[in-house]
């Protein structure tokens, strides 16, 4: 079998840490921890990642990524402003439940653990791949007059808020149903806060 | 021997004749060029001789738009035009509202537009003509760039067009090329008040220079200012779309510039600025000068 390249490892490494945090909570899991889980030795894994505070940042960078990168297809596709939030939500919910560990990193760990990102993730910095996507959608629904223009932050707020609320609920097993079945209704809920007045 | 001008205005404010006027080595280009007939210098031909018929000239040169229906010196413009296009060298529209309409274009006249251009569109009232134009576009024309124009045709040296026909050598830059706010573009700072010498005024205060083509900031006006270095946001007054409404207020959507800076993608540029914006930078946020 081939040798993983330096990236697929560093990302084999980032999924397992996800894991861990998830289960044992940040503070609690330690580098040796991950190594021992992954069976590397504490010195090859440094060899990765030169600290644990490197580590989470990395790791907030990866899941940006792949959710802009999710949301750069649906950014791409030739459907109204409706479809487009019918479909941000659907897939910000299959996210958290295929892979929870990654939506609850954003929001246990990084969002809640600023001091650990305050050197290097400044800002929106680390998350920018995703927070573009989400520029890029509400400025084409202005612009094509099916969204209203208002401040970027009162917009983003609403729609991200929500959907990180939902995925918080879930997440504590208050919701009496699957994410799945909440899809429409907020995706409706959503898409009536940001249409323009003439839609 | 002197070059043969001839310039002739459909629907003008003169600003462009003003412009001219401002050239510092007039009296040089007098003695190169001569003008059969100018609305504002004494020249050979009255008015009223030039539109009734042809006198020899070597580049006409057109100031303001065009319109079916708009008179000068009691003739319809366009036959004044068709009078002279077909035997001059070249065809130089001054300024913006003989480029691509301008403010006048919105003028009641019939088809009032720029001589070749109703904005970007192409008209095909004088397309036959195409390949005889220069275009110096500008509210008002540069006088610089006019009269450098003008020289490298009397000295048949080769002119390299953009897609509207204007000299890549001053139209192939933007207004934001020299700007003297570059730091505060590029931390994406604003922060500015008219007139004084900080801020960009990209972001909030309409400034087009980014997406502009023009020298302005590399062959200054009067040879010692340009409307950014004064405090002022470029309008476009170069562009197919000048003016543009709300030209003190920058256009966004959610926050996010319509308009950015030109051939940059929207993701790389919303990215970058995202970036930028996370860092505060102390020494631009207050005056330079403060005590």
């Amino acid at each position: 079998m081939a040798r993983a390249s330096k990236e697929e490892k560093k990302t084999t490494i980032m999924l397992e840490a996800l894991k861990l945090f998830s289960k044992e909570g940040f503070y609690s899991t330690t580098i040796p921890d991950i190594a021992r889980s992954l069976g590397m030795s504490v010195g090859n894994l440094y060899n990765y990642f030169k600290s644990k505070d490197i580590l989470a940042k990395e790791i907030i960078k990866y899941i940006s990524a792949y959710l802009g990168n999710e949301l750069r297809k649906i950014n791409d596709r030739d459907i109204s402003a409706k479809e487009k939030i019918h479909n941000i939500v659907t897939i910000y919910f299959q996210t958290a439940q295929e892979q929870p560990e990654m939506i609850e990193y954003f929001l246990r760990i990084y969002l809640a653990n600023r001091e650990v990102f305050k050197d290097g993730c400044e800002g929106m910095i680390c998350v920018s791949d995703f927070v573009t996507e989400i520029m890029i959608f509400f400025e084409e629904g202005v612009r094509k007059g099916e969204l209203r223009d208002q401040d970027f932050f009162s917009a983003f707020g609403l729609f991200m808020g929500y959907l990180g609320g939902m995925v918080f609920l879930f997440g504590e097993k208050v919701l009496p149903e699957e994410l799945d079945n909440y899809v429409d209704d907020i995706s409706l809920n959503i898409y009536k806060a940001l249409k323009s007045d003439e839609n | 021997m002197k070059t043969k001008l001839l310039w002739i205005q459909g629907l003008s404010c003169n600003g462009n004749v003003h412009s001219f006027f401002n050239y510092p080595a007039l009296e040089q280009f007098l003695e190169d060029f001569s003008f059969i007939h100018h609305p504002l210098i004494d020249s050979e031909f009255s008015l009223e001789e030039i539109v009734s018929s042809y006198h020899a000239c070597d580049i006409l040169l057109i100031e303001g738009a065009i319109a079916d229906d708009f008179m000068r010196g009691g003739k319809r413009i366009i036959d004044t035009i068709l009078l002279y296009a077909p035997y001059v060298k070249k065809i130089v529209t001054v300024g913006t509202c003989a480029t691509f309409g301008g403010i006048f274009k919105e003028s009641p006249y019939q088809n009032s537009s720029g001589f070749l251009y109703h904005e970007e569109k192409k008209s095909e009232r004088f397309a036959h003509f195409q390949d005889k134009v220069v275009s110096i576009s500008g509210c008002p024309v540069h006088p610089d760039i006019l009269v450098n124009t003008l020289y490298m045709l009397k000295e048949n040296m080769a002119l390299h067009l953009d897609s509207f026909y204007r000299p890549k050598e001053f139209f192939a830059y933007t207004v934001h090329n020299g700007c003297t706010r570059n730091e505060y573009f590029e931390y994406k700072v604003d922060n500015h008040n008219f007139g004084e010498k900080e801020g960009c005024m990209f972001y909030d205060h309409g400034c087009q220079a980014p997406f502009t083509h023009g020298s302005c900031n590399k062959i200054l006006w009067n040879e010692v200012n340009s409307k950014t270095r004064a405090g002022e946001p470029c309008h476009g007054c170069t562009e197919p779309h000048f003016p543009r409404p709300d030209l003190y207020v920058t256009k966004k959507n959610m926050g996010i510039p319509q308009y950015l800076p030109l051939d940059v993608p929207k993701r790389a540029y919303l990215t970058l600025s995202g970036v930028t914006k996370a860092f505060k930078i102390s020494r631009l946020e207050k005056k330079l000068i403060d005590e």
